[in-house]
């Protein structure tokens, strides 16, 4: 299996974590860095995102011990608390964030999912600028900073699985087999995803695009990493699943309509088209499947489901605005711009 | 899905709001005689006809609305 190479750092915290990692360092104390980063920042996100790494498929040359090492384990809850604490600061929870207090938490939960369900006609997200104005490279950014997830697409969400019981583990299940390509491994999502990155020109490498990615991209994968690896969030993982199987298939929709305006190549299109499809049934799937039974059996759950989906859309929200800023500015939204970026 | 257990699991499901489920793999004939094949675990067939992919949904059955409506 391919292991990428280790990413050059952003500040003294990733500076410290790649260090330990390459082996020149005997120890790794960097509790008091980790609280003094800030939680949204380029350094924070990506030591972050490379001790998570380590839990997928490691890097080279880094030893896969390493996974279980307590001084990053010990770093790794530093940042997790700095971005947590960040998340829910800017993610009202419990009463507050109700516009009833009243409500209870199920109906609270019910209300956040029916505003998922809903198509704005007047939106202006990153789809909706890429399917009326987008060009070719922004098309091709846009698939170099999905990369970080959807070459992995899927394996976060993979661990909730032993956190669940019943009908909504086997409704997650039934959703993950056909992510996985339904037991194909040339239908697997992510492998479709690199076919769409090869025919882009793109290069469909494992990690290839680390280095290039902003913090508003690393911070998207890091909540499902986060969420993925504690049971503690198992609610909040589910519900950031739910987030992206209920808004994929509209969105995915738009792309393949930017992508066929600009006359790319099918083998491109195959990726979002086939996720138009497979998420309108994703989404029956997690709402009636997955959340249902799992908040009938544990009703204090929906709470974090809601949190999972409120963070989701927030980082989800920041990174369009990031790349449209960018782009509206006619400027490159990756740290490393590609061959036909503007600089 | 909330299977009514002592049918075991249904293998057809009518959500409210949108598409047909349908478990396992199908093959579908439409109206003009061509057949499309789904080999995914679940399926989802349009309903309401507003779909640009038919049989399958494409979620265009959801509701419009303008910013501030939500």
């Amino acid at each position: 299996m391919n292991r990428p190479e280790l990413p050059a750092a952003r500040g003294l915290l990733s500076e410290a974590v790649l260090a330990f990692l390459r082996g020149e360092l005997l120890g790794l104390a960097v509790a008091e860095e980790a609280e003094a980063a800030d939680p949204w920042g380029e350094d924070l996100q990506l030591a972050l995102y490379c001790c998570y790494e380590l839990h997928y498929r490691g890097f080279a040359d880094v030893p896969d011990d390493l996974e279980w090492n307590p001084d990053l384990l010990g770093a790794r809850a530093g940042m997790e608390r700095a971005f947590l604490a960040a998340l829910r600061a800017e993610v009202p929870d419990g009463d507050a964030a109700k516009s009833d207090a009243a409500k209870s938490d199920a109906a609270e939960l019910a209300d956040v999912i029916d505003a998922l369900l809903v198509e704005p006609v007047d939106a202006h997200g990153v789809s909706h600028h890429l399917r009326r104005d987008g060009e070719v490279w922004q098309v091709r950014e846009y698939v170099a900073h999905r990369s970080l997830y959807h070459l992995k697409e899927a394996d976060p969400q993979a661990w909730v699985i032993a956190r669940l019981d019943g009908p909504a583990k086997a409704a997650l299940v039934t959703v993950e087999h056909d992510e996985y390509g339904g037991g194909d491994p040339a239908r697997m999502h992510a492998h479709l995803f690199a076919e769409m990155m090869r025919s882009l020109d793109l290069d469909a490498t494992y990690g290839a695009y680390l280095d290039a990615a902003p913090a508003p991209v690393l911070a998207e994968v890091n909540l499902m990493s986060l969420c993925g690896l504690h049971r503690s969030l198992r609610g909040a993982l589910v519900g950031q699943f739910a987030t992206v199987e209920l808004t994929s298939s509209p969105g995915s929709d738009r792309i393949v309509r930017a992508m066929r305006r600009l006359g790319l190549p099918e083998q491109a299109v195959e990726f979002y088209a086939e996720h138009v499809e497979a998420d309108a049934v994703h989404e029956q799937l997690v709402r009636r499947g997955v959340i249902a039974p799992m908040v009938a059996a544990e009703p204090e759950l929906a709470r974090d489901i809601v949190f999972g989906i409120r963070a989701s859309t927030l980082l989800a929200d920041r990174t369009d605005a990031m790349l449209l800023r960018s782009w509206g500015s006619g400027r490159s939204a990756l740290r490393r711009p590609l061959a036909d970026s503007p600089a | 899905m909330t299977p009514p257990r002592r049918h075991g699991t249904p293998d057809l499901v009518f959500t409210d709001d949108g598409p047909l489920l349908v478990r396992g793999p199908v093959v579908v004939e439409l109206p003009d005689g061509s057949r499309v094949r789904s080999d995914r675990p679940v399926s989802a067939l349009c309903l309401c006809r507003r779909t640009r992919r038919p049989p399958f949904c494409d979620t265009s059955h959801r509701r419009k609305v303008r910013e501030g409506e939500r």
